[in-house]
C-alpha cells in the first residue's frame, strides 16, 4: 500500500486523460443497476398495493362491470350507487356510533393512565421497575384467543356481554400496554438536560414536568392516541362486520372501502412517530 | 436543592465525586418523592389487574370445571379436577392441529421474515420516488383492518370472476378459468397464509428499513473494499448489527401466527372449516366456545397460553435486557 502512495505521482499524471472514462462507465453502470432496482421496486409497489386498488376501483364500477368475467381496471363512468346502499344498510351509522363512543371512551381511559405510567418508567428508577416492565410486555404478548373465553364468561356474569363497558374493558386490555409502552419511547426521547435546567433553573420537579415535559410530549401523546383509537376501532369492526353477504361484491367493497379509508388516512399522518416511539429502545442497542 | 457539605481539598471529596452525583440526604420529603413512581404506575397496575387479572384467575379456575350453557345460567361450575385437560391431551384433533399450526407458524414467520427484510433492502436500493411509493403502498396494506382484508381476498379469488384467476391465466401461469381456491385444504390454508404475510410485512419492513439506517456506512464501504461481495456484506456485517431486531420481529410474528384467527376463520368461512383445516385459534373457538364448553375451551386457552410462553421467554427476556443497558 505505501509503496503504492510513494509511486503515485506518475502514473496519475499519465491516467488523468482515462480516468473520466472509467468513471462513467461505472457510473453508467450503477444508473442501469439502478434502473433495474426500481423497476423491481414498482413491480413490488404493484404487487403489494394491488388489493388496495382494487377494493377503491370496485366500490366505484356499476354492478354490470363488476359481474363481468373479464375484469375493468378502472370504470369509465363510476357510480357512487355502492356506497349510498352502504350507507343505508340497518346498523351502519348506529354501528359508528356505537364504534366511536367505544374507542373514544378506551382512547381517552388509556391515554390518562398509560402516561402516567410512562413517566415513572422513563424518567425514574425504582424497585419493581423491571418487573413492571416484564408485566407490559408480557401482557401484549398474551394471544388474544386465549382470553375470550374467560372475558366472556366473567363479563356474562355481570351481564355485560353486549354492553358498551364490556367492550371497553376488553379493548383497555390490549391498548393499555401498547400505550405505556410507546409513551416511554417518546419521553425517553426528550433530553435530561432540559428537564434539569428548568429545575435549576428554580422550578419544582412537577413544574418542570408541566412547562418542559408535556408540551415536548404533546405530539407522540396525540400521535399514540391515534394508533390507540385505530387499533380498537379495527377491533371493534371485527365484530360488527363479521357476517359476509358473498352476493353483493361492490356493496362490501364500498362498506370495506368506508371502514379503511379514515383510518389509512389517520396512519398515514402518524406512522412516521409511531415507528419511533416503538423503536426506540430496540433499534439503539 | 441544598448543596452537600463536600469538604474539598480531601481524599473523600475524589471519593465523593465518584458516586452518582445526585445522593438525597435522607428526609421524609425524600422518602414521599421516592414512592412517586409507584403512585404514577398504581393506575396502570390496579387497571391490569382489574380487567385482565380477575379473567386470567377466571381462566384457571374454570379449566377445572365443567362449565357449560347450564353452569353459565347457574353462575356455578362443577369441579372436576384435571379432567378438562387429559381430554384436550387425549383428542387426536388437538395433536393433529397442533402439528398443523406449527408447519403454518413456521411458513408465515418465515415468508414475513424473508420477503419483508428483502423489500427492506430493496428500499435502500431504489431511486427516493420510487421509495416513497413503495413506503405509501406498504402503509396502506398496514393501515388495512384484517377483516375488511378479508372481504377484498375474498373477492379477488372467489371462484367465479376473481381478479386472480383472470390474471393468472392472462400471464400464461396456466388455465386458471373458474379454478377454485377453497377447494383444498392445502390451498385454503395457503391463501390464508398469502393474507397474512402480506398483511405483515409492511411493519417487518418499516422496522428493518430503520434497523438499517444504524448500520454505519464505514463498516459496508470497509467490507467492500476488502472484496465482500453483497450477500457476505449483508451476512457478516448487516446481520449482526441487526440481530437483535430479527429477534424481536421472529418473536411478536411467532405470537401473533400461532394463534391467529380472524383470518382463517373469515377466510376459510365457517361453512368450509371442519377439522382438516383446524388452526389452533380455530380449535379453540369450535371447541370452547361454539359447543359451549367453557371449562374445555379454558383449558385449551392455558395449553397455548403455555406453549406460546416458551416461545416468547427469549423476547421478553431480551427486552428486558435492552431496557436494562438503556
Amino acid at each position: 500500500m505505501s509503496a503504492q502512495t510513494q509511486v503515485a505521482p506518475a502514473p496519475v499524471a499519465a491516467e488523468a486523460p482515462a480516468r473520466p472514462v472509467t468513471l462513467s462507465r461505472r457510473g453508467r453502470r450503477r444508473r442501469a443497476s439502478r434502473a433495474a432496482w426500481n423497476l423491481v421496486g414498482l413491480v413490488v409497489f404493484v404487487i403489494i398495493a394491488f388489493p388496495v386498488f382494487w377494493m377503491i376501483s370496485t366500490a366505484f364500477k356499476p354492478d354490470d362491470q363488476i359481474n363481468s368475467l373479464n375484469p375493468t381496471w378502472f370504470s369509465l363512468h363510476p357510480t357512487l350507487a355502492h356506497f349510498n346502499d352502504a350507507i343505508h344498510r340497518p346498523f351502519f351509522w348506529n354501528g359508528i356510533k356505537n364504534s366511536l363512543i367505544i374507542v373514544s371512551v378506551t382512547v381517552a381511559l388509556s391515554m390518562v393512565l398509560a402516561f402516567l405510567a410512562a413517566v415513572a418508567l422513563a424518567k425514574f428508577r425504582f424497585t419493581g421497575r423491571k418487573l413492571f416492565i416484564v408485566l407490559i410486555i408480557g401482557i401484549q404478548m398474551l394471544p388474544q384467543a386465549g382470553l375470550i373465553i374467560p372475558l366472556y364468561v366473567v363479563l356474562a356474569r355481570y351481564h355485560q356481554v353486549n354492553a358498551l363497558t364490556g367492550v371497553i374493558v376488553t379493548y383497555m386490555t390490549f391498548v393499555l400496554p401498547f400505550s405505556v409502552w410507546t409513551l416511554r419511547g417518546f419521553l425517553l426521547g426528550i433530553p435530561r438536560d432540559l428537564e434539569e435546567a428548568a429545575m435549576v433553573d428554580g422550578s419544582s420537579r412537577l413544574g418542570a414536568f408541566v412547562r418542559i415535559l408535556l408540551p415536548l410530549v404533546a405530539p407522540g401523546l396525540v400521535a399514540t392516541s391515534i394508533f390507540a383509537f385505530i387499533t380498537s376501532w379495527n377491533e371493534y369492526i371485527s365484530y360488527f362486520t363479521g357476517t359476509s353477504r358473498h352476493t353483493d361484491w361492490g356493496g362490501l367493497m364500498a362498506g370495506s372501502a368506508l371502514i379503511a379509508i379514515p383510518v389509512m388516512v389517520f396512519f398515514l399522518l402518524v406512522q412516521r412517530k409511531i415507528a419511533f416511539g416503538l423503536t426506540a429502545g430496540a433499534v439503539k442497542a | 436543592m441544598s448543596s452537600s457539605p463536600v469538604p474539598s481539598g480531601t481524599a473523600f471529596a475524589a471519593e465523593a465525586s465518584l458516586r452518582p452525583r445526585r445522593r438525597r440526604p435522607f428526609s421524609l420529603a425524600g422518602a414521599l418523592r421516592g414512592s412517586v413512581p409507584y403512585w404514577l404506575i398504581l393506575p396502570v397496575v390496579g387497571t391490569i389487574a382489574a380487567i385482565l387479572g380477575y379473567p386470567l384467575y377466571w381462566l384457571v379456575k374454570l379449566s377445572f370445571q365443567r362449565y357449560g350453557l347450564f353452569e353459565l345460567i347457574q353462575h356455578k361450575g362443577v369441579g372436576v379436577g384435571w379432567a378438562n385437560f387429559r381430554s384436550v391431551l387425549h383428542d387426536s384433533i388437538f395433536w393433529d392441529t397442533l402439528v398443523r399450526t406449527v408447519i403454518f407458524t413456521v411458513a408465515n414467520v418465515g415468508l414475513t421474515m424473508v420477503l419483508g427484510t428483502l423489500i427492506a433492502l430493496l428500499l435502500v436500493q431504489v431511486s427516493s420516488v420510487v421509495r416513497v411509493l413503495l413506503t405509501a403502498g406498504l402503509v396502506l396494506v398496514w393501515s388495512m383492518p384484517p377483516v375488511v382484508a378479508v372481504q377484498v381476498w375474498l373477492w379477488m379469488t372467489n371462484y367465479e370472476n376473481g381478479v386472480l384467476n383472470y390474471i393468472l391465466t392472462k400471464l400464461r401461469f396456466g388455465n386458471y378459468f373458474q379454478h377454485d381456491w377453497y377447494a383444498s385444504t392445502f390451498s385454503q390454508l395457503g391463501l390464508v397464509t398469502a393474507l397474512i404475510v402480506w398483511g405483515a410485512i409492511p411493519f417487518v419492513v418499516v422496522t428493518v428499513y430503520a434497523g438499517l439506517a444504524q448500520v454505519p456506512r464505514e463498516l459496508v464501504e470497509a467490507a467492500e473494499i476488502d472484496g465482500a461481495r453483497p450477500w457476505r456484506v449483508f451476512k457478516d456485517v448487516t446481520m449482526p448489527i441487526l440481530k437483535p431486531i430479527f429477534l424481536i420481529l421472529t418473536s411478536l410474528s411467532i405470537i401473533w401466527d400461532f394463534g391467529v384467527f380472524t383470518q382463517p376463520f373469515l377466510l376459510i368461512g365457517q361453512s368450509r372449516i371442519d377439522t382438516s383445516n383446524y388452526l389452533m385459534g380455530i380449535y379453540l373457538f369450535e371447541k370452547g366456545y361454539f359447543e359451549s364448553d367453557f371449562g374445555r375451551g379454558a383449558a385449551i386457552s392455558i395449553l397455548m397460553l403455555l406453549i406460546v410462553a416458551i416461545l416468547s421467554v427469549v423476547y421478553v427476556r431480551r427486552m428486558v435486557r435492552m431496557e436494562a443497558v438503556e
